[in-house]
């Protein structure tokens, strides 16, 4: 292709190629502090071509390809790119990862003991992880957490932030110098803006953690907070997870693990505040 | 026609995990994962000792739990549950 870009997220590595240099140019530009992949050798490729030879130039519309693809999927335009390659990556990992335990969740980490968090779309996961990176927190990743099935460690995948609508601004109000993309308004899911993960996030991407508590957030409601136990957890997850069934039997072995031996609680909360100080409380009372 | 006996799939077919109240089933031969409650566990753990019909099924059931009346034909339901998922077959 005729502009290609590699980076290497946590233990994956992807090349991206497309037939736009602005896509690539804001990866290059937001992803300059990651490594490269291991060898140079991507464990996946992502493409973001035209769907007709004439449309790289009028009515740029970026078509998502790559080793796995969804045949359906809508082309996004050329200004939404930095978006398009995000999502190619995104559906690499949901479609073809079976290394890891796919989670979909977010994870921080703190004294080699991780805080994995998820739930519905909306719930917050993805905005509490990048507030407790601003609280000392270290992000693993807001989007998937990936649990090695030899260890029952979870490896992080600290991609940039990807904020969305009113989470855009509660990060710019909590991270001033923080880096972040363009803001990409009205995409399918709405504005979306990225950020990128703190330094020490990229440094420490490599290090995984051990499960230490699984949270099930729900915002909107008032504070509640409930023990979640290990048969409604391992539902829950096999739910987050798109290669549950694809790991066959290892992955019935790292979740039944997972869920056995990791505290599980969910808590409901009407304000962003009030969840970090529950969480704070939670970590402190049951790790 | 004569009295339906049940058996259990092949032990190495499938995995048990005890979670809580409820049990993880890993059944290898469908590649399928089923969360069961009591007394499916039970039944499954009951039908290691042999071939059984479901009043055979009962009787071992009965001689390790507390059963009401009426119990033939839930037990009946839930067997044909099992063979419906792969992890009872009739003998």
């Amino acid at each position: 292709m005729r502009h290609v870009f590699a980076v290497r997220i946590g233990p994956v590595g992807f090349r991206v190629g497309s037939d736009w240099r602005a896509p690539v140019a804001a990866l290059e530009h937001l992803y300059r502090d990651y490594p490269k992949p291991d060898d140079d050798i991507p464990d996946f490729s992502v493409r973001l071509f035209a769907a007709r030879f004439w449309r790289r130039f009028v009515r740029p519309s970026v078509m998502i390809g790559g080793d796995y693809y969804l045949p359906d999927a809508a082309p996004l335009p050329l200004r939404l790119g930095l978006l398009a390659a995000e999502m190619g990556m995104n559906l690499q990992m949901a479609l073809a990862q079976r290394r890891y335990l796919l989670l979909h969740a977010s994870a921080v980490e703190r004294d080699g003991r991780a805080l994995v968090m998820t739930g519905m779309s909306g719930a917050g996961k993805s905005t509490l992880a990048a507030l407790l990176m601003t609280r000392g927190w270290r992000l693993m990743g807001d989007e998937f957490a990936l649990v090695d099935p030899a260890t029952g460690l979870v490896h992080g995948f600290p991609r940039l932030i990807s904020l969305k609508n009113q989470a855009i601004g509660v990060m710019e109000a909590a991270c001033p110098d923080g880096r972040f993309g363009p803001l990409q308004p009205d995409t399918p899911k709405g504005d979306i803006r990225h950020l990128v993960p703190h330094a020490r996030a990229i440094q420490a991407m490599r290090d995984p953690a051990k499960p230490a508590l699984i949270l099930f957030p729900g915002f909107g409601h008032a504070a509640d907070e409930r023990p979640v136990l290990p048969g409604e957890a391992f539902v829950r997850l096999t739910q987050a997870s798109t290669n549950f069934v694809a790991m066959g039997e290892t992955g019935f072995d790292v979740l039944t693990s997972l869920v056995k031996n990791t505290p599980a609680r969910a808590i409901d909360y009407p304000d962003t505040e009030t969840a970090l100080a529950m969480v704070e409380r939670l970590w402190s009372e049951i790790v | 026609m004569g009295v339906v006996r049940y058996r259990a799939a092949a032990p190495d077919t499938m995995r048990l995990e005890p979670l809580d109240t409820m049990t993880a089933i890993y059944h290898r031969a469908s590649g399928r994962t089923h969360l069961v409650a009591s007394p499916v566990p039970e039944i499954l753990t009951a039908l290691e000792q042999g071939d059984a019909t479901v009043q055979q099924l009962l009787d071992r059931l009965a001689a390790q739990y507390d059963l009401a009346d009426g119990e033939a034909g839930a037990l009946t339901a839930r067997l044909a549950e099992l063979e419906e998922a792969g992890l009872v077959e009739r003998a």
